[in-house]
């Protein structure tokens, strides 16, 4: 079971978060000027990528707050954990051995 | 006493003083305190223990430990304790012990089974995919019975589990797994400057290898005496928590291992008020796998004989139970280490007949120990067979030249054979750790390679040999450990005085003339896998190993590969000619050794299973008969029968009732979200299809949810009370969800909005009052408050006073009656609703439950999401377009609505359906087609969401999805059914006051 870095509440254990789907895809600000297939690319498409992939999750039994992660899809190890509204952090290579603690 | 006949005159750990009587397949025994199953029964000169899986072939003790392939038994304390499948190694003997035999009838000594042995040419790899193809329906009447009668090993007990299992979680800075001199040496290090340590080992005695080294000097001290002395200080520290009979069976990510904890099943009575397991779920910071090694045997014709087994076995019976494995032993052996079982034996009295190395030249130490001690050695020799049925007899040697042909054959007499084809690292948490193995040219075995999680191996596990090299890398790995964990460690050098061998050997399959894979030499013992059987499916095109391991199901079940992995893999790469790397490697699954299912149920049994959350009047509808429903995790009354009373009736009554005069329903369980702050208007516009900005103070709105994709999410009733507040109901199953919505929109996609959200579906106990007497019932209680309809009309709300409590009142209807939601602070629930309760008897009022709540909506064609609605149902699909607010620029889903496929001819709509035959109610979930006789796959128009029989129409009604429905109207569909085709007229979904004129009154 992994530990996962909740940014306002510390290292927590997989069981308190539930996982949110991509990151980083925001809601138009006009959804009716989208084309169909821009708005159709926005529902459904996604990224699945093999290694660092940016996510989003929540920690749902704890403090509640969506956050943002940056995990190895190889390793199935997060990387780091930034706070919504934030950028994506640059960071090459794979997650350490035993991932982030 | 009398009856251990092979029990030496002194020696051991066990207890002489103390006998223990046990019986196995009924007959009795005596052992002494400290005795497993296995020796005990050895110290009585039983050899026979099992029947092998497949071929019914009498079976022995192959090893000592939990490495045991054979001796697989039940232990028998009552019918609902009959613990199937344990190592006889493992069983800890205690005063009354009753254990059976598995896999064999009539008996262990005469098994009708082991035709299986003579027939064993017609069980080939593969037998069972390659059988019973034909005739197909024998399959079910014939093969069927018979396979599933003869799989599996073991019998379950026949009664519910009684005991208790335990569960915890614990931290540490260090878990050191096993605790053998590695683990010890890395515990003492790891402890000495205030790590706090966990050491666990799956045996009832801390020491693994030390126990049967009794010559071995450590420290200048014998090692026993360093082992006590050293368990002492870790007992001593604070720091330090000691798990025996403890076995680490899974590694799980981020350093999370399960241990099982066996705490009362060795003892005679279970001590009461002490779970009989524990589960523990250990984050450490710091892992140090000190797992050891397993012997391997060699494979060679009738290696499975009852007294031939391991070396290591042997040397483990003789020094730690005092227990000799024979009389007249042949030592064949692969590896140097292997000698000193010889020498053990020999210096107790036993007569050792050969040392039959199989390598041309051993190792010059023991070579010379075993020249001087005068045991006779020949080397570079192979083993053709062995005799005897229910215990080895004999064993014929030879040696093989280049061409292949047997020289020098020699037959020796025996009762036991020794065999070791060295060692195999115990790498199955490592490789569960997902750490990737490393092949060891010189040892040729896999060994410990890069780690993934904060873990590191010492001693034999990752290929050490030697005591003092391990003691010594036991200590280095506690050191880092600690220090990795932010502490100190202290770690120590060791000296060692002891004969030893090293360990490396060869693994593979022996060679035999004409170099034909030898049949009935076994690779795996308890899946019954010969070398044979790894060769057919080779010739048979399987190349992986992986493949290899399914078809002739090498290495799997409770067995895992502990002693077959190694000699599978050398044998499969020698018939490739390719380096054994090269074969590849099988998966190491968890468990690591078979887990009982109740430390995994633990304390969740019976009424602690699931939680059950009551609504606040479930005492009073328990008093009242109500038959309960499940709804998620709510108990919710789905009726409340009379006497005499079937459902149907029940309901019927119910229904008459709330149309007639007044009925009383406990809506408690309906989701409920305060939404409060200035922006609370803006954003529920936002998420909700309706609008909100024109809701004013005071009055309430049916919201429609949809997600971004446009179906439909979640329905409610939403009340504005006060401007910038909010009381949002969801349906009973959707709360959650819709909060997670909620939030997740706020937080992430409009963060600027000042908004709070907050679950209070458990703080209101809502009390629903329907029908057309609702107003004069609750008018005498609140007080005077003006509910009269111009007052009060339909879809609004007030707060005011039931009685001494404080309560928003809403005039809401899902029944299509007049009606009112009384809501009060759940803890009020039960006494506010007797209070409604009292003042409605006078008007006949009825309490009723779930299913008529579903006939009176269903009349009414009001949808409940997840009937009427699956996931891909718009708000226009469901008759519901007339709630979206078009005006609005953007809400939820808004954009998708207008999607080509969403607004597309051919949808399915809801639309009501009345059967051509009243009394015919459909069943939910039918198909619906447009033409009745078709042939097969018929073109299908859509199906029934909903079916009822209707009290006040006297017939029934349904609701349906169907395709372009609302431009059918009038005319006939059909529902196939087994039966034949059901017609149906399409009708709008609105059965009963389809003007709404009842709701406003």
């Amino acid at each position: 079971m992994l530990v996962i870095h909740c940014p306002y509440c510390g290292p927590r254990p997989e069981l308190e978060f539930r996982h949110c789907g991509q990151a980083h895809i925001a809601r138009p600000l006009d959804p009716s000027a989208q084309t169909a297939d821009e708005w159709g690319e926005y529902l459904y498409l996604r990224e699945n990528p093999k290694g660092m992939h940016a996510e989003r999750w929540r920690h749902m039994h704890g403090c509640g707050r969506f956050f943002n992660a940056l995990r190895d899809t190889t390793t199935d190890f997060f990387v780091t954990t930034y706070k919504c509204g934030e950028p994506r952090p640059a960071v090459s290579g794979t997650a350490p051995a035993g991932g982030q603690r | 006493m009398s009856q251990n006949t092979c029990r030496t005159a002194a020696g051991g750990r066990i207890d002489r003083s103390r006998l223990v009587n046990f019986t196995f397949d009924g007959k009795a025994f005596t052992g002494h305190v400290g005795d497993t199953l296995a020796s005990a029964l050895l110290a009585n000169g039983v050899h026979l223990v099992g029947r092998s899986f497949k071929y019914h072939r009498p079976r022995g003790l192959l090893a000592a430990g939990v490495e045991e392939p054979n001796a697989l038994v039940a232990v028998v304390r009552d019918t609902a304790r009959r613990t199937p499948n344990l190592r006889a190694t493992q069983v800890e003997l205690y005063e009354g012990l009753v254990a059976e035999s598995q896999n064999r009838w009539p008996s262990l000594q005469f098994d009708v089974g082991a035709v299986n042995d003579l027939l064993s040419p017609l069980f080939p790899a593969g037998f069972y995919y390659k059988t019973f193809m034909w005739p197909r329906k024998a399959w079910h009447q014939v093969f069927e019975p018979v396979v599933r009668e003869a799989a599996g090993l073991g019998k379950p007990p026949t009664e519910p589990d009684p005991d208790t299992y335990a569960q915890r979680f614990a931290h540490c800075d260090v878990l050191v797994v096993g605790a053998g001199p590695a683990g010890i040496a890395a515990a003492l290090a790891a402890s000495a400057k205030g790590a706090s340590v966990l050491l666990c080992d799956e045996q009832p005695e801390f020491g693994g290898s030390l126990l049967d080294e009794p010559n071995a000097q450590v420290n200048d001290h014998p090692a026993a005496e360093w082992l006590k002395a050293s368990l002492a200080t870790l007992r001593g520290r604070a720091n330090v928590t000691l798990l025996s009979r403890t076995t680490c069976f899974g590694y799980f990510a981020h350093n999370m291992l399960s241990l099982n904890e066996r705490l009362t099943e060795h003892q005679a009575t279970p001590m009461t008020g002490v779970p009989r397991e524990r589960l523990w779920q250990v984050r450490a910071k710091e892992v140090v796998l000190a797992t050891g090694a397993i012997e391997r045997p060699l494979v060679f014709p009738g290696n499975d004989r009852p007294g031939v087994m391991l070396a290591s076995a042997a040397r483990t019976f003789l020094n730690r139970y005092g227990v000799k494995v024979g009389s007249r032993v042949v030592l064949v052996a692969g590896c140097d280490a292997a000698y000193l079982a010889a020498f053990e034996l020999r210096a107790a009295g036993v007569k050792i007949e050969r040392i039959a190395d199989i390598r041309p030249a051993p190792g010059e130490a023991v070579h010379a120990a075993a020249l001087s001690a005068g045991i006779a050695v020949s080397t570079g020799v192979t083993v053709l067979g062995t005799f005897g049925w229910l215990r080895v007899t004999g064993i014929t040697l030879a040696h093989l030249a280049d061409d292949g042909s047997v020289q020098d054959r020699e037959t020796l007499d025996c009762d036991a054979v020794l065999m070791s084809g060295g060692y195999t690292p115990t790498v199955h948490l490592f490789s569960q750790s997902r750490g990737k193995l490393r092949f060891d040219e010189a040892q040729q075995v896999f060994v410990p390679g890069n780690s993934v999680e904060r873990e590191r191996s010492a001693g034999a596990c990752c290929g050490t040999d030697g005591l003092r090299a391990t003691l010594e890398e036991g200590s280095q790995a506690g050191t880092s450990a600690a220090e990795a964990a932010g502490k100190a460690g202290s770690a120590e050098g060791y000296h060692v005085q002891l004969l030893e061998g090293s360990m490396v050997g060869t693994p593979g399959v022996l060679p035999q003339p004409g170099n034909i894979p030898p049949s009935k030499a076994f690779v795996d013992f308890q899946n019954d896998v010969t070398s044979k059987d790894l060769a057919l499916a080779m010739r048979e095109g399987f190349e992986s190993v992986e493949h290899i391991k399914r078809y002739t199901t090498n290495g799997m079940a409770t067995d895992q590969g502990k002693t077959s992995n190694m000699n599978s893999l050398g044998f499969v790469s020698a018939e490739k000619g390719v380096a054994l790397p090269k074969a590849g490697l099988t998966t190491f699954r968890m468990p690591y050794t078979p887990i009982t299912f109740g430390i995994f149920a633990g304390y969740d049994r019976g009424d602690l299973f699931d939680p059950v959350r009551p609504t606040p009047t479930h005492a009073w509808a328990v008093a009242n008969g109500a038959v309960f429903e499940d709804v998620g995790l709510w108990k919710r009354s789905r009726y409340f029968p009379r006497a005499g009373e079937n459902m149907h009736a029940a309901v019927d009554r119910e229904c008459l009732a709330v149309r007639n005069s007044v009925g009383l329903f406990d809506a408690s369980t309906l989701g409920k979200i305060e939404v409060v702050g200035p922006d609370a208007a803006t954003f529920l516009n936002r998420l909700y299809v309706n609008n909100f900005n024109t809701l004013a103070e005071g009055k309430c709105r049916y919201g429609i949810l949809t997600r971004e994709d446009g179906f439909v999410y979640d329905d409610g009733v939403i009340a504005r009370l006060a401007e910038d507040r909010f009381h949002v109901t969801t349906t009973t199953g959707g709360a959650p969800r819709v909060l997670h919505m909620m939030e997740d929109y706020l937080q992430t996609e409009w963060p600027d909005l000042q908004v709070w959200l907050t679950s209070t579906t458990e703080q209101w106990s809502v009390i629903a009052v329907q029908g057309p007497k609702a107003r004069e019932v609750i008018a005498p209680l609140v007080n005077g408050l003006d509910v009269s309809n111009a007052a009060l009309p339909h879809m609004s709300m007030v707060r005011g006073m039931l009685g001494d409590i404080p309560m928003l009142l809403m005039r809401v209807s899902f029944t299509g009656e007049l009606g009112y939601e009384i809501n009060v602070p759940a803890g009020h629930g039960q006494r506010a609703w007797e209070m409604v309760w009292a003042a409605g008897l006078a008007y006949g009022m009825t309490p009723y439950g779930t299913e008529t709540m579903h006939v009176l909506r269903a009349e009414k064609g009001y949808v409940i999401v997840g009937q009427e609605t699956d996931g891909t149902v718009t708000p226009d699909d469901a008759g519901l377009g007339w709630a979206v607010a078009k005006s609005k620029p953007d809400f939820v889903g808004k954009r998708s609505l207008a999607r080509p496929a969403l607004v597309a001819k051919g949808r399915k709509q809801l639309v009501g359906l009345l059967t051509a035959e009243p009394k015919t109610v459909l069943e939910e979930g039918a198909q619906i087609a447009a033409v009745p006789e078709q042939p097969v796959p018929m073109k299908l128009i859509g199906h029934v969401t909903s079916s009822y029989h209707s009290a006040v129409l006297g017939r029934s009604i349904a609701l349906a999805l169907v395709a372009d429905g609302r431009a059918l109207m009038g005319q006939t569909v059909y529902i196939p059914m087994p039966g034949g085709a059901i017609a149906a007229q399409v009708v709008a979904p609105v059965f009963y006051d389809t003007e709404g004129a009842k709701l406003h009154v």
